[in-house]
């Protein structure tokens, strides 16, 4: 390895990640999200606002769940209060306010199961540290369990599988039946039953937007690549997230999409019944609406008379997608059994990748020096391909047939280890930015330290919250906005089109989208790639 | 007198423990996991599942990825108690049976056990008052947990290394119990302070945290099989909410 005296970090300019901080007590509780209205509650089939018995009706609401959800109960009764879990949540990292703990977020809700459904809480309160269901208390739940982005990184270091991600739904699904619902999950919801998507972005919307990029692909590429929109007798249905309509960098993964289809030859269609990937019922711990939401997809994919299913770039609806999807809107047994159903669009591509199909000019993506951040649902819920571990070996695959500088973050920040970006599980919201600026500290701090060592420049993805999440918070950490970057984005730079023009013909149109890389690309450190 | 109430204690303790052990598995087993939600990546067959576990329960896999300390201490005491227990064996067992054997062979490493079980035990005490964090999340039962067994331990260990009790007369004491005869039970006090905390920690069992040892194996992030796509997981009662529309 050669030596550059400037591409090794010194002592001094390395920060430790997952630094634990000092406690913090108390410095996070004022933090409240927006309530949900009457009419966001009441779509949802919730009270619309907080009920005269409530203390009783979440009681029995508790009650009910821990006789449908045996991880919920096991989870109750289990924690033995060990402390592994306590510096593994971003937001206690992030805050310093011990509240964050994932131990003590359980304990929220766990002080008052004690209480009301064991011997020992019932007797000796004082001694099992149980408590009564007070304002107070439903107050600090509202509070501490939007703080929770149930991203499952607790889950993977409790010796017992405790997931807060469990107890943080059966927490908003109890204050929901209250009454006492989010105004960002709830009204998304809604919006999704009226318009069909999580931005309300109603369907001659859609239309002309994917004209337009229509449009701007024919400009780019010289070639007519479609993008359908409710195509009967397509083959594939794409179930992608509505930000990849409107935001950056989304829509580049977007497009990134549309020519590794064009390029296989697939006749696939976008549906306006399932314009929406994501899955906030979820977010809600709410069964019965997360269904709600699934069953469009069947029905858009039944409608259609499509053969596969492939979803976009989004972390917690792939969650859904694979782990729930077959479980809230299967059987999918009219698909073609030739492929798993649904499919994520990064095997999608990767397959194709694999078989040859597609070919790349990595330099097209010289500019960039690109780093992957492994979002929270997809490697702690999810797998792609056939192994264990595909969810993490997949992404990086297509990055690195797409990209020559590829680097990964620190190893206990990757992978099953990754800390999420700070903004998932219905806390992607302007009211609690503050929490999202601090949640993603050591997100941020793993990748200053590659760009010390490695010069990276970029940082890849394959979630709509990630993507939007960083885009918000990388400024405040000395990165620009455009520092994130959709996976598809980079195969879309690369892939090579049958018959499209050269990109490099009209460079000069092109450059005003191309930011310069921050800082300048360092030269590689002994063989980069 | 005496040994009439340390029989009826025992014989509590051990209904209860047992009873109450049983009744908390057919509970767990009988709640659905409506969701697949193994924490991944996990095991795509039964068989890797089984061998998740076996590392988690053997191991401590999961701890040993989070916290070298508390996997030391945990370690130490766990593996201490269970070579303590079996050791114990030769309480309730006649060990010139051929099947018993084992039971003399293991009597030395349960000696060491001891002193591993005592510092696994004091080390997780100590961090639990010295470590901010885990003191913020400790309750009293938390701390009386802990002191409950190093009590247990010490009370042991005064009895094998300081002033010994005529083990023979514990020994007829509860191969008697199993019979239903009474044997006299030696009138010495840390035998006495022994077995009840002993009988203590088996009535409190079912109703503590100390569930964590049957919570274990039900825990669906770690016992489920990754293969959502290919099989079908569906809950009774959200089979029965299909039903309805």
């Amino acid at each position: 390895m050669s030596e550059q005296e400037n591409s090794a970090p010194t002592v001094e300019d390395y920060l430790n990640p997952l630094a634990r901080p000092k406690l913090n007590p108390g410095s996070m509780k004022d933090l409240h999200s927006f309530e949900a209205s009457e009419s966001h509650q009441e779509k949802l089939g919730f009270p619309g606002g907080l009920v005269d018995d409530w203390h009783d009706v979440a009681i029995t609401k508790m009650g009910d769940l821990l006789t449908k959800y045996r991880g919920f109960r096991v989870y109750m009764d289990s924690c033995v209060k060990c402390g592994a879990c306590t510096d593994k949540c971003h937001y206690f990292l992030g805050t310093g306010d011990p509240k964050n703990m994932p131990v003590a977020r359980q304990d929220l809700l766990r002080s008052v199961y004690r209480r009301y459904f064991t011997t020992g809480g019932k007797y000796f309160p004082k001694l099992v540290g149980a408590r009564d269901l007070t304002e107070d208390v439903l107050g600090e739940w509202y509070n501490y369990f939007h703080q929770c982005s149930q991203c499952r990184r607790c889950s993977v270091y409790c010796p017992y599988g405790i997931d807060t991600a469990e107890i943080s739904m059966a927490a908003r699904e109890i204050m929901d039946t209250v009454g006492k619902g989010q105004k960002y999950c709830n009204e998304i919801i809604g919006k999704v039953y009226d318009v069909g998507n999580n931005l309300g972005f109603p369907t001659p919307a859609l239309k002309a937007t994917l004209e337009s990029f229509e449009e701007d692909l024919e400009e780019e590429t010289g070639l007519d690549i479609k993008l359908p929109l409710d195509k009967k007798g397509a083959d594939i249905l794409l179930v992608t997230p509505s930000a990849d309509f409107v935001a950056e960098p989304h829509i580049d993964g977007f497009l990134g999409y549309a020519k590794v289809f064009h390029a296989a030859g697939a006749n696939w269609t976008l549906s306006s019944v399932a314009s929406e990937a994501a899955n906030f019922g979820m977010f809600i711990g709410s069964y019965e609406n997360m269904r709600k939401v699934s069953l469009r997809i069947r029905e858009a994919a039944l409608e259609l008379g499509v053969k596969r299913i492939v979803f976009g770039e989004c972390g917690h609806a792939w969650r859904v997608a694979y782990s729930f999807l077959n479980t809230l809107a299967g059987p999918f047994d009219f698909l073609d059994p030739r492929y798993p159903s649904p499919q994520h669009i990064c095997e999608y591509t990767w397959d194709l990748i694999e078989k040859g199909e597609l070919k790349f000019d990595k330099s097209r993506n010289d500019k960039y020096r690109l780093t992957y951040h492994d979002s929270c649902n997809v490697a702690r819920a999810t797998r792609m391909g056939d192994k264990p571990g595909g969810q993490f070996e997949i992404p990086r695959n297509i990055l690195k047939a797409t990209c020559n500088y590829y680097f990964d973050m620190e190893e206990d920040t990757i992978k099953e280890a990754t800390v999420c970006c700070g903004g998932g599980g219905g806390l992607l919201t302007d009211d609690l930015m503050d929490l999202r600026v601090k949640g993603a500290s050591p997100r941020m701090t793993a990748l200053q330290n590659v760009r010390k060592e490695h010069g990276v420049t970029h940082m890849a993805a394959i979630c709509a919250i990630c993507k939007s999440q960083f885009a918000k918070v990388m400024p405040k950490y000395d990165f620009e906005m455009d520092n994130i970057l959709s996976v598809h984005q980079m195969v879309s730079n690369a892939i090579l089109l049958e018959g499209a023009k050269d990109p490099e013909d009209d460079d000069e149109d092109d450059d005003d989208d191309w930011i310069p890389p921050t800082p300048p690309p360092r030269p590689p450190r002994g063989s980069a790639a | 007198m005496l040994t009439t109430i340390y029989a009826i204690l025992f014989y509590v303790a051990t209904l209860t423990f047992v009873g109450g052990i049983a009744l908390r598995i057919k509970q767990y087993w009988s709640i659905p996991a409506p969701l697949k939600i193994p924490t991944t990546p996990a095991p795509t067959t039964k068989r890797g599942v089984w061998f998740r576990m076996f590392k988690e329960v053997a191991l401590f896999e999961s701890l040993f990825k989070s916290n070298k300390w508390i996997w030391v201490f945990g370690m130490l005491f766990h593996a201490g108690l269970a070579l303590v227990v079996l050791r114990h064996f030769r309480y309730f067992t006649d060990t010139t049976n051929l099947v018993w054997a084992w039971v003399n062979w293991i009597q030395p490493f349960g000696i060491y056990a001891s002193f591993a079980m005592m510092i696994g035990l004091v080390g997780l005490f100590v961090r639990r008052i010295v470590v901010p964090r885990v003191r913020y999340i400790s309750a009293p039962s938390d701390y009386l947990m802990l002191l409950m067994l190093i009590m247990i331990g010490i009370s042991g260990m005064l009895m094998k290394f300081v002033s010994h009790t005529d083990i023979i007369a514990v020994k007829q004491f509860f191969r008697g119990l199993m019979v239903f005869e009474f044997h006299p039970l030696p009138a010495d006090i840390p035998l006495l302070v022994h077995l009840t905390l002993v009988a203590t920690l088996m009535i409190i069992f079912p109703f503590s945290k100390l569930l964590h040892a049957p919570g274990v194996f039900f825990s669906p992030t770690r016992n489920m099989v990754d293969n959502p796509r290919e099989k079908r997981h569906i809950a009774p009662w959200a089979a029965e909410l299909e039903k309805k529309n």
